[in-house]
This record gives C-alpha cells, structure tokens and sequence, in this order.
C-alpha cells in the first residue's frame, strides 16, 4: 500500500474522527478544537475544504453522515453532554463559486447527563432515526418523523445499560428475516462486571428494545463496536476493539412459534487478534466486509482478512514512522499534496517498480 | 493445504510524533489514515497535521491495465455463455481457444507497457504453462512437443542473437556462433541447428565426413508426430533406436576431435552434466526440464513430471540460491496441484485479475473441486467476488464489475446491490447508467433509493421539476406530494407554474399521489382557459372541488380563479353548477374564521359574482329558443 496523497487538515487540536459520506466524495472531521470540517473530493483528487464551523463547546468526539437519501445531514456528539444535527444549505451562487456551503444547526439533543461518546444513524430502511451513547451508561435513540423537518426530533426509546458506553453500531441488514439490532460497547473497565457487549433487539409486539445477548467473554473495556455488512448470511459478525481485536459470529437459534422474548443466539468467537499488543481503539469493515481494520496503542492500524477457507489473518500494517512532513503541526499549511510511492511488494520475479 | 505463512507488509504513514494513534475511516477503494490520540477520558493533544489517503498498490488507474480488464471482460461473458448442452470433450477447443484469447490481450499489453513486461511475462509463462497441462490437458508424446512449444515461447533471445551472428561477415566465426547452435539443440530447434553447421562445415573441409556424421544425426531424431499413424510404443522404439546411436557415436569418440560437436553429441544423449554445463544458455531450471526430457524420456507422462521437475528445480539451482515465488508457482503447476498454483499465485501477485480469470477458465474446465465454503460460496466465486469489488471502487470501469457479479450465482447479487447504490452520482447521466443497471435486475430498492437521492438533491438546488421526476420514477408518493405542494404554493406566490412540460406530460404518472393529480389537472384547467374552451375549463374546476381532488386549503384560489369565469358575457357556469360553486364557497367560509379583510371583501366579491350568474343562467335556461 502506499500514500496517495495528503491532506492538510487544519484542525487546532486533534482529530477525533474522520467519516466519508456514502458515496466518498466528501469527508467530514471533527477535532478537539470543538469544530467540524466538511471536505469534497473534485473530479481531480484533490480534496477542498468546504466549511468550518463549530459545532460544541467541548471536544468533538464522532461525527457521522445521514443516508442520502435524506439530504446532506451530518450529526455530531461531544464531551459537553449534548449530540446535534446538522443540515447544508444550498447557498448563494457566488459562495458555490467559492467552493463554499454553509451547515446549520437543525437540533441539539440535550438529555445526556454526561460526556456523549457516539452518535450513529440507524440504517435507512427504519427511516430518519439518530442513536446516541453516554458515559452514563444510557442508549438513547431519537426519530424525525417529518423527514423535511429536520428540526423535529423525538426521543423515542431511552435504554440504561447500567455501564457507561462507548460505542454502538447497528446491525446494517434490512433483511425481513430479523428484526432490527443494535450492539453496545462499555469501556468499563472493572472485569467484575460482567459482559461489556449488549446486544438489543426490537421486539414487534412491545415495541421497544429488548436485551438479546451479552457476550460474557468480554470482560475487559471495549472502545469500539461493529457489525459487518450482511451479505445475505443468515448469521451476524461483529467485530470488537478491546484489549485486543475480536471478531464474532451470531447465529440465530430458531425460534419456537409461541416464543415473544428476543432472539436467542450462539455465540461464536472466529478470531482473536492480539498483534496490536495493546489497547485497540477502532475497528471498521470496508463496505464489502471483505477486509476490517483495527488500530491500536501500538500507533499501527491494522488490516485483517479472510481467505476463502475463512481463516483470518493480517494482510497489512499502516505505521507511523514518526517523521513529520515539513510544515507540520501547530501551523496552519497551505493545502498540499504529497504523493509518495512506498512500495509494497513480494520478493522474487514480481519486483517493486510495477504497480499492479 | 497449508497456508505459506508471508508476513504483512507494513506501509510508513509520516506521522509528526511517536506515541500517537492512528485513525481510520474505510472509502470507496482507500483508507484514510489520521493521527490522534484514544483515551477514556478524552485526550488534548497538539496541533494536528495531516489526513493520508492510503491506497493499495493494485493501480488500477493505469491506463494500459484498463485495457487488460476492459478485453479480458469480453473474453469472460463469452466464456460464460458457451452452450451447456455441448458435452465436455466437444468444448475443449473451445476453451483452449479462450485461453489463447486471454493470453493475447496479456501480450497486447506486454506491447504497449515495456516497464510491467516483468510481471506479464510471468503470468503469461504461467497461464501458458496452465493451459498446456491442464486445459489442453496434452497426453504423453504430445505433452514434450507443447512444453517444447512454451520454452521457445518464452525464450526469444536466441532469434536475436541468431540473426546477429548471421548478419555479420563470417558467421561461423562468431564469437557467439557455437552459443546460437547449441542453444537451437537444447530447443529442439534441430532443423535450424543444421543450417547453422553448414556454415561451419564449409569452413573446415577436412572435418567434412564429421559434419556430415552430425548433421545425419540431427536429421535423424524422431519427433512424436500426434496427427500421424504412429503409435506412441512405435514412436519410442525408433527414438530409443536413435538415442542408441548417439550414444555408440560418443562411445566410438566419432567427435572426440572437435569438442563442440562432442557437446552437442552429449546433449543428444541427455548427459545432464553437459546440460548443467549450459546453465547460461539454459537460464532456467524448466528450461532445463524440457530439455533434459527431450533427449532422455521424450514420452514423458503427465503424471510423472513432477518427479522431473522437482530434481530439475534442485540441481539447477546452486546451494546458494532460494527459490523464487514464481518458481514454486510452476512447480505447483508440474505437480497438478491446481490449488496450489491458485493461492500461490494470489499471494504472489498483488492483484486478482490474474487468479480470477484462470480460476473461472479452469472452473469451466471442471478441473477445480468445489470446496464448500464457508459461506457455501466457492473458489471461483471468491476470486471473481473479489476481483469485481476490485474494480467497483474505479470511476468508470466499475461498470465491468457488473458482469462478474452476474455470473457469480451465490453472493453476486447482493454485492452488487451493496456496491451499486455506492456509485457516486455524479451526473444525471450517470445516475441514468446505473439505474438502467438496476431496473434491468428488478433491484427495485436499489431503483427507489437512487432515485430518491436524486429526487432529493433537485429539491434542495430548488429544481422542483427534477424533482419532481425523480420522485416519480422513485414511485414515492410522499415525496411526489410533497413536491407538487411546492409547484402550487410557487404557483400561489408567482402566478405562473414552471416546469409546464412536465407537468403537461405527467400521464398515468398522475395518480402516484393526489396532490400530483390535483397539480395536473389544475394545470389543465389553465390550459383549457388559455385555449378559450371555457365550458370545459369550468367543469373541470367544479369537479376539482367536488371530487375533493384539491385539497381544501386551495379552494380559495380555485374559487378565484372561477371569477373571471363568472364575470364573462357570456354565461358558462349553469345554475347547478352555480348551485354547487356556492355550496362550495359556504362550506370554506364556515369552516374559516378568519376575519381578515382582504379575505373577507374576496368572499363578498364572490358571493356577488356568483348571485349574478345564477340569476344569468337562470334566465337563460327558462328561456324558450324562438
């Protein structure tokens, strides 16, 4: 793999997340600094920033993007206890020729007592629906009923899941076969508490969110959480950064006919990876869940696969080199691109110069 | 079959400081890579530099390696569709025409992109390699004369090298002169070796009958012909004939006295030492297997190559050196182990197209297994699956991909919904391409979503007739009616509708929503009074009321619009109608409290226009036509 190019990000303080939107031509970041940038990509490559703004008054920690299908909607979740909703607005023509647009505040959601340490949008098929985490431990998950009316939210389920949270990711499949879920990570980090991943599921007849699942065998804090896209399996795989990176299977049991509780699963562990030796801090699928990456303490992010035997197993390793680039933090640098070629490469008769 | 353990490459991210993390978020086709710092309790660190696109190595942006997947694709989907009725034996052929298919599109790229010739001339060596054993699947006798066929493919230096001895003044002086015949012996090329020798023989008269010995020798040699009468038992009863003969000319020290035709009388033998002797010559360990096999055991068994290849490959190489990726590749490949060749090859090569269109050849040939997958997919569905993602994440060859999730019976179809919707928008145009994609796969989510996105993002840049639209091909009645409420409040607020043609042409599409049916027919209400058909225009305007077509909210204007109907000399709304216009002004006013005075002086107004017309069009019906 190699450095394409980079990108001068501008933030004053450190960048807590990066997201793409849905189809990858924009980027939003969101920093330390309270603030939220929005970047495009054009025909080129070449990544503009299109708005700054702040967004909190405390550390900026997630910031993610609605389905298009919504319009171009970001929401963002802080240190200062709230989570909000953002909307572009199309501009004055002579601000499109300056390649600038303009975000407002559609709503801030207020009722976390504490630091809120994720925000994610539900997956489409549920419609407009926002769910936030905290640190003190509650899942809240809000709706616009009125898509056009992004200022209208309702805090439709508020669920307490008695330790502080960090993470949720929801299940991406709109497959009828299984209701909607979600999972949930706390970075409590007393092992005497039990299972730090909670799985929650809708549950038709009640209409609330029932507690499926609790992997017990996590027991030291996890800080990141996410389901791999479906693909048509009739089993979920979820991936976990913890004091390592592990990846699980969950199978559905069938359901007796007269059963209303929440779906039973069994619990398989597919791979556990300790290469990080450390705390890993995130772990993501690209959008074909072929390939998850983690990263960790140990300042590397890592890329995990699965062969078609499914066995999994580190195909590469990102690494800071602890060089800066010229004009580097605590100056504002004029936007440049670096495009450097480090080869990657196998021995023998395939050699280095070809990039294939 | 075990995994070959190959540690992960690691790629330097410059990064301004140690004991940092790294950040991550997955795009289409690379990773964005960050600096910043995870801990519990929120970090603050320093200022923070830059934001890294990382991409994997497979450059898919190449333009020549386009025109590799752009010919390679036609050459799968005709591969995919070769008639299933034919039994196995009758599409051999075929399918060793395909293979040579695919092998000129590598050659064509070979010619425009002299850097990557490395690379490409591997997988050609090896796809040819594939093909001889495994396609074309040759027995023993012909098996020599193919493998004979790929070394002189693959080893073109000796023409040149040739053509420049002969070009000189004196060619059996030069200096490589004796390096070109042996080299056409250790091909087999003997034909050529004797019009080489010629040359030499003139030189020495006296050496004339010693020549003359090699050159019956090299006349003599049986080559298998497979297309003949000859069985293979035949064959290797003259061969071992001739052999025996070369072997009694050694023994007798017929060239003892020139010791360049002594070597090529060796190597005629298939002395192994003097075949080891011309490593140079030679400059590969298969090279040397094909030749040792020529002059020791030219009816060769598939079966039995391995055994060949393996001590081959060992004394070949010198202690010192490794194998090589490509090495074991083509070992795997002598051994049969097809699998092997696969995941070698995978892992060898930092790209799938190679792995993929072999393995979907070879899958064709029914020469692969099916392993059952853990997810009940299998080999060649993995490697196209990967391939095509591949290629998903490319501006245009994205299309490509397509195909290959077509053929891919098990998952293709979802990952291709899952990538499609992914495909950045970009134009109208575009949108148009991928949604034909969908609409042709009855992906009617995919469909609904796209045009929604679309629908959506017209409406924002305020084209209400976009909008509008896409909505309508979306089949999403809210949003249709959402729209059409902007086209009449627009229309409230301009006194003119805009996107006319469209809303003109709605057709059946009209009735995805009511507020769409109203938009249309109210428009046809202002075209019929355009058009002066008042008559008509009047009773559509009655039954958009009466039919509850509009919606209430509306009715004020609609009533409006009815003054100038009232107004006119002529009377064309009748005494029902008027009836039914005042009923309707009645029911808005009771509901209404609004006391506004501009509203309430238009109400007056109306009520004085409609009691007039009533007492008109009362009149005029009791009147008796004279």
């Amino acid at each position: 793999m190699f450095v394409a190019r980079s990108i001068a990000a501008d933030h004053k303080d450190l960048i807590h997340d990066v997201s793409y939107d849905f189809h990858g031509r924009r980027m939003a970041t969101c920093s330390s600094d309270q603030s939220v940038k929005v970047w495009d990509k054009s025909e080129n490559g070449e990544w503009h920033c299109t708005a700054s703004w702040k967004t909190h008054s405390g550390s900026v920690w997630r910031v993610t993007w609605a389905h298009p299908e919504f319009g171009q909607v970001l929401a963002s979740c802080s240190f200062d206890r709230t989570a909000a909703v953002w909307e572009e607005i199309v501009g004055e023509s002579n601000d499109k020729q300056r390649g600038l647009s303009h975000w407002i505040k559609r709503t801030t959601l207020v009722d976390s007592r504490t630091s809120v340490t994720d925000v994610k949008f539900a997956p489409k098929h549920m419609g407009l629906m926002l769910t936030t985490c905290s640190a003190d431990g509650v899942v809240r998950i809000y709706e616009a009923p009125d898509v056009m009316n992004l200022s209208q939210w309702s805090l439709q389920h508020e669920i307490s899941c008695k330790l502080s949270c960090s993470c949720i990711s929801w299940n991406p499949s709109s497959s009828r076969a299984h209701p909607p879920m979600f999972a949930v990570g706390s970075d409590d980090s007393n092992v005497t508490y039990g299972g730090k991943v909670q799985i929650y599921e809708y549950n038709e007849n009640t209409r609330k969110y029932a507690k499926a699942e609790t992997l017990m065998t996590v027991t030291d804090a996890v800080h990141d959480i996410a389901f791999a896209p479906n693909l048509g399996r009739s089993f979920h795989v979820l991936a976990i950064a913890t004091k390592d990176v592990r990846i699980f299977k969950l199978v559905p049991m069938r359901k007796e006919s007269t059963s209303t509780g929440p779906t039973k699963f069994e619990v398989q562990i597919v791979a556990q990876f300790d290469n990080h030796n450390s705390q890993v801090w995130r772990v993501s699928w690209n959008i074909t869940s072929t390939l998850l990456a983690s990263s960790g303490d140990d300042g590397c992010v890592r890329l995990w696969k699965a062969n078609y035997m499914d066995n999994w197993k580190c195909t590469g390793i990102l690494k800071g080199d602890g060089s800066p680039l010229s004009g580097s933090s605590g100056q504002p640098t004029a936007m440049s691109t670096v495009v450097a070629i480090l080869g990657y490469q196998n021995q023998g008769v395939f050699k280095a110069n070809i990039i294939m | 079959m075990e995994e070959v353990d190959v540690e992960p490459a690691i790629t330097n991210i410059p990064a301004a400081s140690a004991g940092t993390h790294l950040g991550f978020a997955w795009g289409p086709g690379d990773i964005l890579v960050y600096e910043t710092l995870y801990k519990a309790s929120g970090a603050i660190g320093s200022g923070c530099p830059c934001i890294h696109e990382v991409r994997k190595d497979e450059d898919i942006y190449s333009p020549i390696l386009r025109k590799l997947f752009n010919e390679s694709h036609h050459i799968f989907v005709g591969l995919q569709t070769i008639g299933e009725d034919l039994p196995s034996k009758n599409k051999k052929p075929q399918f060793v025409s395909i293979s040579k298919n695919y092998r000129s599109v590598i050659r064509a790229c070979m010619e425009e992109l002299q850097q990557v010739v490395s690379i490409l001339l591997a997988i050609e060596l090896i796809w040819n390699l594939c093909e001889v054993l495994f396609i074309d699947a040759a027995p023993a006798g012909s098996l020599l004369l193919h493998l004979l066929d790929w070394v002189r493919l693959h080893k073109a230096d000796v023409d040149e090298k040739a053509r420049e001895v002969l070009q000189s003044e004196s060619p059996a002086e030069h200096h490589d002169y004796w390096n070109v015949v042996v080299s056409y012996v250790l091909q087999g090329r003997l034909e050529e070796a004797r019009q080489m020798l010629v040359k030499q023989a003139t030189l020495q008269p006296a050496a004339r009958s010693m020549y003359k010995l090699m050159d019956t020798l090299l006349s003599k040699m049986p080559f298998y012909n497979p297309g003949g009468t000859q069985t293979l038992t035949e064959f290797d009863v003259k061969w071992r004939h001739w052999h025996e003969e070369v072997d009694r000319c050694l023994q007798d020290n017929s060239f003892a006295s020139n010791k360049h035709l002594e070597v090529i009388c060796k190597i005629l033998v298939g002395d192994e030492d003097t075949l080891l002797e011309h490593k140079d010559l030679l400059s590969t360990w298969y090279h040397f297997l094909v030749t040792r096999l020529l002059f020791c055991h030219p009816t060769v068994k598939p079966t039995e190559l391995h055994y060949y290849a393996q001590s081959c490959l060992t004394m070949f190489l010198d202690s010192r050196s490794v194998p090589e990726p490509l090495d074991s590749i083509l070992l795997a490949a002598f051994e049969f182990d097809i699998h092997q060749v696969i995941k070698d090859c995978s892992i060898a090569l930092n790209n799938w197209w190679f792995v993929a269109h072999l393995t979907d050849l070879l899958d064709h040939c029914k020469l692969l297994q099916s392993h059952n997958l853990h997810f009940g997919s299998n080999l060649r569905e993995f490697l196209l699956l990967e391939y095509a993602s591949g290629l998903f994440t490319h501006h245009s060859l994205w299309q490509l991909a397509v195909d290959y999730f077509d053929h891919c019976p098990e998952f293709g179809r979802v990952y291709l919904e899952l990538q499609i919707e992914r495909v950045p928008l970009d134009t109208e145009r575009k949108a148009l391409k991928v949604l034909r994609i969908c609409e042709q796969r009855q992906m009617s989510e995919q469909v609904r979503s796209i045009c929604k996105i679309m629908a959506m993002r017209a409406l924002r840049n305020n084209r209400l007739g976009s909008a509008l639209s896409w909505s309508i091909r979306a089949k999403d009645a809210a949003f249709a009616t959402l729209i059409s409420e902007k086209f009449l409040q627009d229309y409230c607020a301009r006194g003119t509708f805009s996107d006319l043609d469209l809303i003109d042409n709605l057709g059946p599409a009209m009735l995805l929503s009511d507020r769409l049916t109203f938009l249309g027919k109210y428009r046809e209400f202002h075209k019929l009074y355009g058009e002066k058909r008042s008559g008509e225009a009047a009773k559509l305007l009655l039954s958009l009321m009466t039919a509850k077509i509009a919606p209430r909210s509306f009715w004020m204007t609609l009533l409006t619009d009815a003054l100038p109907l009232l107004e006119q000399k002529e009377v064309i709304f009748s005494a029902d109608q008027t009836h039914e216009l005042m009923f309707c002004l009645e029911e808005l006013t009771s509901l209404n409290t609004t006391d506004e005075d501009t509203e309430l002086t238009k109400v007056e107004l109306l009520r004085l226009a409609l009691a007039r017309n009533l007492a008109r069009a009362i009149v005029k019906e009791g009147t008796v036509e004279a």
